[in-house]
C-alpha cells in the first residue's frame, strides 16, 4: 500500500538541524514532513553519543546528545511535524506542477515545493562483516535488523555482536526460535548489564549457546544459509549449523542515495550558497554537516543558523506572492500564537 | 614534533604533530584517508590505526569504551587503537602508526 502525502517542506534527516528547521519553517507557517532511516529523532546525537556531553550549544553549558534532542522535540511540538522513521529517502524527481516528489525505500511518497537535506554524514547503515559471498544471502536468510520477529520463529538462529541490539534480540527471540547461539569476539559484553546477566543465565541453563570467536565463512546454496564457520581461540575452527543469521556489528554512515539525486557534489558534500543554503537545484536546500561552503564549520550551531536563513527562501518559493515579514518571538503576538504561548490563550 | 603514518595503500607520510592534539586530528588535518565519523568522541571505530610495536608500550592503556568500540571493527589486531584516543605529547614524538582499512572514508 503506497502512502502519499503533500506538504510544504520535506526534510531529509531528523537530527538536530532537521529538527530545528521545523521550528524556523514553522514560524513562517510552513508545515514539514521528516524522513529518517533511524527509528527515532536525534540523528548522530541520539545514535552515536546519546550520553556524551556537548559543551558548545549556545546558552547550554552542558547538554547530552539525548537531552538536546528531547529539548528540540519539545521546542518544535507546536508545529506538529510528521515523522517517517525507519525509512531512507531513496529518490527525488521534479513533477510537472513544479513541485518535488520524494520516494522512500519502503514506498512512501511525499510531495512538496521544497526539500531540505539535513542528512549529516549520510544514512546510518549496518556495518557488514567481511565474509565472502555473504551478500547473496542478505534479505533471504541473513539480516542486519529484525522487522518481524515471526520471521525467526522455529529457526536455528545465530546472532553476532556484543552490544544491546545483539543481546536484546537474543533474549526476545530465544522463546520462539528453535535454537539461539550468540557469537562475539570476546567474552565481555557492552550491552546493559541486566541483559548480559539474563543471557548468561540462559546459557547456563542450556537454553542458548554462546561461542567466543569470529565468524569467517558462510555455507549454503547462495540464498539459504546452512552453517557459519567460526574461528575460536580455544577450540579452533567450528561449524555452527543455522538457518538464520542476524549480525549486529553497529552502524556506520554512508551518503547513500542522496549521491544519486542529481545535485552537484564536492567530496561527498553538497555545495550551497551562504545566503539561502540552496543547492544546484532550485527548491532543494542543504543544511548542517552535509553541506559545503567556504569557511564551513561542522557545528550544530552552524546548522541552526543555516536553517533560519534557508527558511526565508523556502517561504519565498512556497508563497511567491506573499511578503515576508521578519518578526521576533519576544515581541510578535502572531509568532507567540503559533508557539501556543500567546497571552489570553485558553488554559 | 612528528608522527609517521602509513596509509592503507602502504604510502608513508611524515606529519608535523602538535602537542595536545588527538593523533586522529593530526592525520585528518593533513588530508589522509581517515573517516573519523564521530569526530573524536570514541563513539565509532573509524579512526582505527595499528601502532608500531616499538611504540605499543609507550602509549597509555586503552579505556573500556575504546576497547568496546574496537570490537565493532573487523580488522582488529593486538596493536589496534583508536587514534582519537591517543593524545600527542613529547613522549610520542616520532610515533609510528598504520591506518586500518576500516578507517577508510
Amino acid at each position: 500500500m503506497t502512502e502519499r502525502y503533500e506538504t510544504d517542506v520535506i526534510i531529509i534527516g531528523a537530527g538536530p538541524c532537521g529538527l530545528f528547521a521545523v521550528f524556523e519553517l514553522g514560524l513562517l507557517d510552513l508545515k514539514c514532513h521528516l524522513v529518517d532511516i533511524l527509528d527515532k529523532p536525534g540523528g548522530q546525537c541520539a545514535e552515536l553519543y546519546p550520553e556524551k556531553p556537548i559543551y558548545d550549544i549556545p546558552a547550554l553549558p552542558i547538554v547530552s546528545g539525548q537531552e538536546l534532542t528531547d529539548r528540540l522535540m519539545e521546542q518544535i511540538a507546536p508545529f506538529e511535524p510528521t515523522f517517517h522513521f525507519g525509512q531512507m529517502a531513496e529518490k527525488i524527481q521534479k513533477l510537472d506542477n513544479g513541485k518535488w516528489e520524494l520516494t522512500t525505500d519502503i514506498g512512501t511518497v511525499l510531495e512538496a515545493p521544497v526539500i531540505v537535506i539535513a542528512a549529516g554524514g549520510g544514512s546510518f547503515m549496518p556495518k557488514k562483516p567481511p565474509i565472502p559471498e555473504l551478500e547473496s544471502y542478505e534479505g533471504e536468510s541473513v539480516f542486519y535488523a529484525v522487522r518481524k520477529m515471526d520471521a525467526f520463529r522455529d529457526h536455528d538462529l545465530v546472532i553476532a555482536g556484543g552490544g544491546d541490539s545483539a543481546l536484546d534480540w537474543c533474549l526476545n527471540l530465544q522463546p520462539i526460535a528453535k535454537s539461539v547461539t550468540l557469537v562475539h569476539r570476546r567474552d565481555d559484553f557492552r550491552a546493559a548489564p541486566d541483559s548480559v546477566l539474563k543471557m548468561r543465565k540462559l546459557v547456563e541453563d542450556g537454553k542458548m549457546g554462546l561461542v567466543i570467536g569470529n565468524i569467517t565463512g558462510v555455507d549454503g546454496d547462495g540464498t539459504q544459509v546452512d552453517a557459519l564457520q567460526v574461528k575460536t581461540k580455544e577450540q579452533g575452527e567450528l561449524e555452527l549449523k543455522c538457518s538464520r543469521f542476524l549480525a549486529f556489528y553497529g552502524l556506520t554512515m554512508k551518503l547513500g542515495p542522496v549521491a544519486e539525486f542529481g545535485l552537484n557534489l564536492h567530496e561527498n558534500l553538497i555545495p550551497v550558497d551562504t545566503e539561502k543554503f540552496e543547492t544546484s537545484e532550485r527548491g532543494i536546500f542543504a543544511i548542517g554537516d552535509i553541506n559545503h561552503y567556504p569557511g564551513k564549520l561542522k557545528l550544530i550551531l552552524s546548522g541552526f543558523h543555516e536553517a533560519a536563513l534557508m527558511a526565508q527562501e523556502a517561504f519565498r518559493i512556497i508563497h511567491p506572492d506573499k511578503k515576508l515579514r521578519f518578526q521576533y518571538t519576544t515581541s510578535s503576538s502572531d509568532l507567540q500564537k503559533k508557539l501556543g504561548v500567546a497571552e489570553g490563550k485558553a488554559a | 614534533m612528528k608522527i609517521f603514518v602509513t596509509d592503507q595503500d602502504g604510502n608513508q607520510h611524515e606529519l608535523e604533530a602538535i602537542e595536545g592534539w588527538q593523533v586522529m586530528e593530526i592525520i585528518r588535518d593533513h588530508g589522509l584517508p581517515i573517516k573519523a565519523e564521530c569526530g573524536g568522541a570514541c563513539c565509532c571505530a573509524t579512526c582505527h590505526v595499528y601502532v608500531d610495536p616499538d611504540w605499543a608500550n609507550k602509549i597509555y592503556l586503552m579505556r573500556e569504551d575504546e576497547d568496546d568500540m574496537l570490537d565493532e571493527t573487523f580488522d582488529r589486531e593486538e596493536n589496534s587503537r583508536l587514534s582519537c584516543q591517543i593524545i600527542m605529547s613529547e613522549e610520542l614524538d616520532g610515533l609510528k602508526v598504520t591506518l586500518a582499512d576500516s578507517a577508510k572514508p
